[in-house]
């Protein structure tokens, strides 16, 4: 995908650029893997091999995810680059941030060049995060030049935590040296063992551990305070799932610190009080969480506190998901129904305006991961364009997702806002049916 | 019974299973009362005659499978004893798969215990013969408070306006949680007690009109039933309690049993531990229903098996 040669004009779409403050009906050239022009209607005289019309519809940056779980190397009953990256297309991202969870852990350069490889046969733009500790153990810090070097965006002991705060602080030092974001998967582990969904009324009433609201909160505080010792370190705190969290992450920002947040699509659309019949398509980790936790984090993503929409993909084979719930794998799918729900919920409920909700899935993730020439459409961009329809309404249907596993809570689910084309390096990856 | 392929898709429970109280209607649990009444566990009654009762067992359990093996017996239905060692469940096979195994030997009914919450629940959505949950997890242990129910209108009249006291490890507890939504159905006070530990404030959230106390003098004071609950004494690991700290505070005493209405009934879902939740002589008092509950465990399992194979009637 990144030796296209051809030339695409979409145009008389409504362009919506946050980053370049573009909110207009204009023409976009892709020419050469790149934005060629950009211009009002019928301005550009360049002619192009293709054209799409997009009259109608929102013509945005391509999306990117910061959480993505794509299962390789060695899971991939669950999830392949391939197939993931498929689902990623039918849902409008361009480029997805892979997390290192896998067989083996992400955690040497080796692996993180296997995962780029053109034969996974990925079809949007691939971006590892390689394991912040070797074996995601916890101990001892991965080589973050060297995982930088080999083109690892960030790294992470997502799955789990950088639980030790000696770790964490090394890892802060050692991201504030060579400007390389650490993800925290903010969990205290050591009051979260055998809890499988939120703690409060619904935990209680079906017999279930809950995972409390501090077993995050106290993690991200902490790591807030620790990145605000190291100038330059940068944290970015995965899953963000409750109002505490938040606080932790204002304060932090309030202070100069560099700390990002996402917030995933589920966190949003669901609360614990969803968790019925033990269905574990509802049991991902951070849990879906409290009305009110919902709430403050709606009010985060209006006044700005969050950076990104992520999807927390995290692809699962029926065999650890048809079980008891307490034993179920935590975890649900995302790519397919990230927009569709974000502009149900943030839109039809809430009146966020368009162009924030632009701006969750392109610059606000591309400043966090510094994805140079990405999540924007200024001229010499990569030619990444995510086209989509923000009044379309229709039923997701799990059993035709393209991702290989279909653990989601959300089949069947009538949604607003529908991708129309992906556009990769300048090529059409996907284009609705 | 046919050797249908198991199904893959999810479906509501078979008519006759018994998930929980919770969503059980109060007009079921009148029938189910009344029906345990009719049911007499020294003369066998043929009602089941044919079928086969499969236990399934995944946690240690004395009164409920002996009861439930008694009360199928007693309807002359033959009963399979599977408990998780020595069985394939050791070798690993899912759930399901064992429940789908059961269903193709010709189990007419699943009766299970499981250490997870919602266990039965997940078997009863992909079969299609009843399913009875004899206690998942820290859930429901819904014929534990069919048959407390059944216990107590041998000595009181009506469950309505009765203040029951509940005391001890109510979070880690599936009689509490069964007990509180039977008792709250029928219009019962309630008064739950413990430290915040095993009783933790949200536990008023389970049903309307529960009332927490920490002091279990208050608690017991005026009450037609004091139900006391084992300390889970394995749980306590991680949590903050002190076992001297609880029996000096929550042990149920003679001393405090006295604060009940002079007729209260003293219940106690068993195994005991004498010394602990509770003293030797208060465990043997002429209050005590402890052991008539176990009796009263067979006549109500009978019911709840009669209903299963639809022989209500």
């Amino acid at each position: 995908m990144k030796h296209a040669t051809q030339s695409l004009l979409i145009r008389g779409g409504r362009v919506i650029d946050p980053l370049a403050r573009i909110d207009a009906v204009m023409d976009v050239l892709l020419r050469d893997g790149q934005v060629a022009e950009i211009a009002p209607p019928n301005k550009i005289r360049a002619g192009a091999e293709e054209k799409i019309d997009a009259q109608g519809l929102i013509v945005a940056p391509g999306f990117i995810d910061l959480h993505v779980h794509l299962r390789e190397p060695g899971q991939g009953y669950k999830e392949t680059i391939a197939s993931g990256t498929a689902a990623a297309a039918v849902g409008g991202f361009t480029s997805v941030c892979c997390m290192p969870n896998t067989t083996p852990v992400l955690d040497s350069p080796e692996w993180v060049t296997w995962v780029r490889q053109p034969q996974r046969g990925a079809v949007v733009n691939v971006f590892p995060i390689a394991a912040a500790t070797q074996a995601s153990k916890g101990a001892v810090l991965t080589d973050f030049r060297a995982l930088q070097r080999t083109g690892a965006v960030a790294v992470t002991d997502d799955g789990k935590p950088i639980l030790s705060e000696t770790t964490m602080r090394d890892a802060l030092r050692a991201s504030a040296e060579i400007n390389f974001p650490v993800i925290q998967h903010a969990e205290d582990t050591r009051v979260t063992q055998n809890c499988s969904m939120n703690e409060g009324p619904t935990s209680f009433r079906l017999g279930l551990r809950g995972i409390s609201v501090n077993s995050e909160a106290t993690i991200v505080d902490r790591d807030v305070q620790l990145a605000q010792q190291f100038n330059g370190a940068r944290l970015h705190i995965a899953h963000l799932s409750t109002a505490a969290s938040l606080t932790a992450v204002r304060r932090g920002k309030k202070n100069r610190a560099r700390v990002t947040c996402e917030v995933t699509p589920h966190h949003i659309a669901l609360t614990d009080a969803d968790v019925v019949d033990y269905d574990t398509n509802f049991k991902m980790n951070p849990p879906l969480r409290s009305a009110e936790d919902r709430e403050a984090l709606l009010a985060a993503i209006s006044d700005g506190t969050v950076d990104a929409i992520a999807t927390d993909h995290a692809p699962h084979a029926q065999h650890e998901k048809i079980i008891e719930f307490e034993r179920a794998a935590f975890g649900i799918t995302g790519l397919e129904t990230a927009l569709g729900l974000v502009i149900s919920v943030l839109i039809a409920e809430h009146k966020v305006p368009l162009t924030r909700i632009v701006e969750l899935f392109t610059s606000g993730p591309a400043r966090v991961l510094d994805l140079r020439g990405r999540g924007t459409l200024l001229r010499g961009s990569h030619a990444d364009v995510t086209i989509f329809d923000p009044k379309k309404r229709w039923t997701f249907d799990a059993s035709k997702s393209r991702s290989k596993s279909h653990n989601t809570p959300f089949d069947g689910r009538q949604m607003i806002g529908k991708v129309v084309a992906t556009i990769v390096g300048g090529k059409i990856v996907y284009r609705a049916a | 019974m046919s050797a249908s392929r198991p199904q893959t898709e999810k479906k509501s429970a078979a008519r006759g299973s018994l998930l929980g109280i919770e969503e059980l209607p109060a007009s079921e649990i009148n029938r189910l009362l009344l029906l345990a009444r009719k049911m007499n566990p020294a003369k066998t009654r043929p009602l089941l005659r044919g079928k086969r009762v499969l236990l399934l067992f995944y946690e240690a359990s004395t009164r409920t499978r002996t009861s439930f093996e008694v009360a199928a017996q007693a309807l002359g239905a033959e009963t399979t004893l599977v408990i998780s060692s020595g069985s394939s469940i050791e070798k690993g096979e899912s759930l399901l798969d064992t429940a789908y195994t059961l269903r193709a030997v010709g189990a007419d009914a699943i009766v299970v215990r499981h250490p997870n919450a919602g266990a039965p629940h997940l078997m009863a959505s992909y079969l299609d013969i009843p399913v009875i949950n004899a206690g998942d997890g820290m859930h429901e242990h819904p014929t534990q408070a069919l048959l407390d129910a059944y216990t107590i209108l041998k000595h009181k009249k009506k469950l309505t306006g009765l203040q029951v006291t509940i005391v001890g490890d109510i979070y880690h507890s599936r009689v509490a949680r069964s007990a509180i939504h039977l008792l709250s159905k029928a219009g019962a006070k309630l008064t739950l007690c413990g430290p915040p530990e095993l009783l933790p404030e949200m536990a008023t959230t389970l049903v309307k009109g529960l009332r927490i106390s920490r002091s279990c003098e208050e608690a017991v004071r005026g009450a037609d039933v004091v139900m006391i609950l084992r300390v889970q004494r394995e749980r306590l690991a991680g949590l903050k309690v002190s076992l001297p700290d609880y029996v000096s505070r929550y042990q149920m005493t003679m001393a405090r049993l006295r604060m009940a209405k002079p007729d209260a009934l003293l219940m106690h879902p068993g195994p005991i531990i004498r010394g602990l939740e509770l003293t030797w002589d208060v465990a043997d008092c002429p209050q005590s229903v402890i052991v008539e509950e176990v009796h009263n465990g067979v006549p109500l399992r009978m019911a709840v098996l009669a209903r299963a194979m639809g022989k209500a009637a």
